[in-house]
């Protein structure tokens, strides 16, 4: 960054980035509006869209009624229009009512009628763990997503990633599913939009620390986790890499297994359940294309198979920075076996 | 502690704030009978020239149920839900339009977009299985044939908003079956409609069974156009075999969205002659005096009495109505009867705007295996030989 850049950039949250995106692409594009359960007037429950309606009226930044599946419905419609919705479900576990359409008929309109009807449609999903949130408020519901073709996959894990992001979400004729951790919405960095490398390409993953001794594979909530990881991992010898997807659809194989080859051991850390979740993907791709470069197996890092828990024992669920340093030493294969 | 000393003793409760229904809901109730114009008095305004034009639509839509039935025994369609029967709602609903507006059609209502303009064989690709939509929906503002029930409900909603909110005369109709207003979809469609005020009419077609059950079992409403109430809309309930009466209806429902008035709840109320497809016994569920009462009130039975009648069509009339539906199944016919020329490769095409690294690998993998089938058509079994 440009001593220039550095001196507009301020302090900034995430969940500010995530609005100055959609505001800029709202100025921008008359076709983008912004629907949602208390996206208007409030501002949303985080406040990420606050302002909008006041700058752009009621008719860009819509209070829609209380019914995701309606809201992603009617979405779809106004997408055949000519629109391009960017719709809020508030809270991971919201989401599920609005599935039929998202399944049914968001991934699959491009396809059903071989490219004459694209969707382009941002499913803004705020996501995961680590609010103190009561049940339904905290799920990580991205192996729904994946499973799904016709969908983009992405996930922001840091500010600048989060404006970048959203704004090629919002751009892109496919739907994206954008998946909002949420307990990074109040981390900060010192940030500018109008910052040069602001924009990063949806599929491409990237480097957040590079290493040699093994390779963290993280995502959204989980990178500072790892990030953490790693610098504690220092003090053992580890020298870890840590890379952070961003996009889980379409996956970035090249990035992931360069890096894979180069360390030779691989970590997958995911807030997720571990069974059938997206860390199972991810090591059957790491190991059927680096198997000859690996030292010891892929191992996952992930939430526990059970319902998502309540807030007085979530930290129990989630990975944190002591359990990857355990999977980090099983690594260590050859001495075990 | 006395009375006078316990805190809040002054409180002295007060009424609530005055509650008030938020519109009168009298003028949204349907009424009582289904409206009906054939053989009434109400017939004498019918327009003589939309009649002849009605006849023709059914005559041809009949034929064209008939023939994508027996298509169905050739193997050629994959399954075919016949709207035997529901012919005056298909061919009403297309002509109720302009069109600039859109139609959003469910599986049943291949005949709607028929009438509408599409052509036959592009309207079954879905049925026949070498693709799920064979036109391009903007092309003649006709979304996909929606399988999922009541799905594409709100997809109307939000089609009709949109135009609304860029000014565009454009109303979107929806149409949906008996069964399809139990699902949730229909709730929440009407009920963004109804908030939003958009420029859009739902029609649901009740023909009486959903599958196999019957309404009873589907509704403990008094009609389905009673549900119009509860989201604020008129709800107008048709004679679904009359086909003047539903194209009157639903006429005045798309002037009303076209003028700013919002939507309009429709039900028609028909029957379903044929099983749900092909590939049902509707004998395990209902009788023969029960159908054969609907036979005797068949949309062409009641349109053709009125139009003879009234002096309007003769026996050189009908023949020519039949022959012009027979030119046209034989038509169809032919053009089904031909082998589609279908592109393997073409399943990774329209997933994305542009292929994923994953579905590059996976495409060169297929045409790698389809080289390997070509091979050996070629040159014999030769795979076998390694």
């Amino acid at each position: 960054m440009s001593t220039a850049t550095a001196r507009q950039a301020k302090p900034a949250t995430m969940a500010q980035a995530l609005q100055r995106a959609m505001r800029d692409a709202m100025a921008e594009d008359p076709a983008v509006h912004v629907m949602g359960e208390d996206v208007g007037t409030l501002g949303g429950v985080f406040r990420v869209t606050d302002g909008l309606a006041k700058e752009f009226g009621e008719d860009r930044c819509t209070d829609t009624p209380l019914a995701e599946a309606g809201i992603l419905g009617t979405a779809v419609g106004m997408a055949m229009y000519g629109l391009r919705p960017v719709v809020e479900m508030q809270f991971d576990a919201f989401a599920y009512p609005a599935f039929e359409q998202l399944i049914s008929h968001v991934s699959r309109m491009r396809n059903r009628t071989r490219g004459a009807m694209p969707l382009p449609i941002t499913v803004r999903v705020p996501y995961g763990g680590g609010i103190g949130g009561v049940e339904h408020h905290s799920d990580s519901s991205e192996a729904y997503y994946m499973a799904t073709p016709g969908l983009h996959v992405v996930t922001p894990a840091t500010v600048e990633d989060a404006y970048g992001l959203l704004r090629e979400a919002i751009a892109s004729d496919d739907p994206v599913v954008f998946l909002e951790p949420k307990r990074l919405y109040w981390s900060k960095a010192d940030w500018s939009p109008d910052a040069p490398a602001a924009v990063a390409p949806i599929g491409r993953a990237v480097v957040r620390r590079t290493g040699r001794s093994a390779t963290l594979i993280t995502y959204g909530p989980s990178v500072p986790v790892c990030m953490e990881a790693a610098d504690a991992a220092e003090a053992e010898g580890w020298d870890l890499e840590v890379v952070d997807l961003r996009s889980l659809v379409p996956f970035d194989d090249e990035t992931v297994c360069a890096s894979v080859r180069r360390t030779g051991r691989a970590v997958v850390v995911h807030e997720s359940t571990g069974f059938g979740g997206p860390g199972g993907e991810i090591a059957a791709r790491v190991t059927e294309r680096c198997f000859h470069h690996l030292e010891a197996p892929v191992l996952r890092v992930a939430g526990f198979d059970i319902p998502y828990p309540p807030p007085m024992l979530e930290r129990h669920h989630l990975p944190g920075v002591d359990r990857v340093l355990d999977a980090v030493a099983r690594l260590q294969w050859e001495a075990e076996s | 502690m006395t009375v006078q000393e316990r805190p809040g003793a002054a409180y002295r409760p007060t009424p609530p704030p005055a509650w008030k229904p938020r519109t009168d809901p009298a003028p949204l109730l349907p009424d009582p009978e289904p409206y009906r114009v054939l053989g009434t008095d109400a017939a004498a305004g019918a327009d003589p020239e939309l009649l002849l034009r009605l006849y023709a639509e059914l005559v041809r839509g009949r034929r064209y149920n008939a023939q994508a039935t027996a298509l169905t025994k050739q193997g050629r369609l994959a399954v075919y839900p016949s709207s035997t029967g529901q012919e005056a709602c298909e061919v009403a609903a297309a002509l109720a339009l302009e069109q600039r507006d859109w139609l959003f059609p469910s599986y049943r209502d291949t005949l709607a977009a028929v009438a509408r303009g599409l052509d036959p064989v592009q309207a079954l690709t879905l049925l026949r299985g070498d693709w799920h939509t064979g036109y391009d929906p903007h092309e003649h503002r006709i979304a996909p044939l929606s399988t999922p029930l009541a799905t594409q409900l709100p997809h109307a909603v939000g089609l009709a908003h949109a135009a609304h909110l860029k000014g565009d005369d454009v109303v979107a109709l929806a149409m949906v079956g008996d069964g399809g207003t139990s699902e949730g979809d229909f709730h929440e469609a009407l009920n963004f409609a109804a908030v939003w005020r958009a420029p859009v009419v739902f029609l649901v077609q009740n023909n009486g069974f959903a599958i196999s059950v019957p309404l009873s079992k589907q509704t403990a409403a008094p009609s389905l156009a009673h549900k119009a109430v509860g989201y604020g809309m008129p709800g107008r309930l048709v004679d679904g075999n009359d086909a003047a009466a539903v194209h009157e209806v639903l006429g005045e429902a798309v002037a009303r969205a076209r003028r700013g008035g919002g939507p309009t709840l429709v039900e028609a109320i028909t029957y379903r002659i044929d099983a749900h497809t092909n590939a049902d016994d509707a004998t395990r569920y209902r009788g023969d005096s029960e159908v054969e009462a609907w036979r005797e009130h068949d949309p062409i039975r009641l349109l053709e009495t009125e139009l003879t009648g009234r002096g309007l069509l003769d026996e050189d009339a009908v023949r020519a109505a039949a022959e012009a539906a027979e030119a046209m199944a034989a038509r169809l016919r032919e053009r089904m009867n031909a082998d589609p020329v279908l592109n393997p490769m073409d399943l990774f095409e329209h997933v994305y705007a542009e292929q994923t690294g994953q579905l590059r690998e996976q495409a060169a993998q297929l045409r790698a295996e389809l080289d390997a089938e070509s091979g050996e058509g070629a040159h014999g079994a030769e795979g076998d030989a390694r």
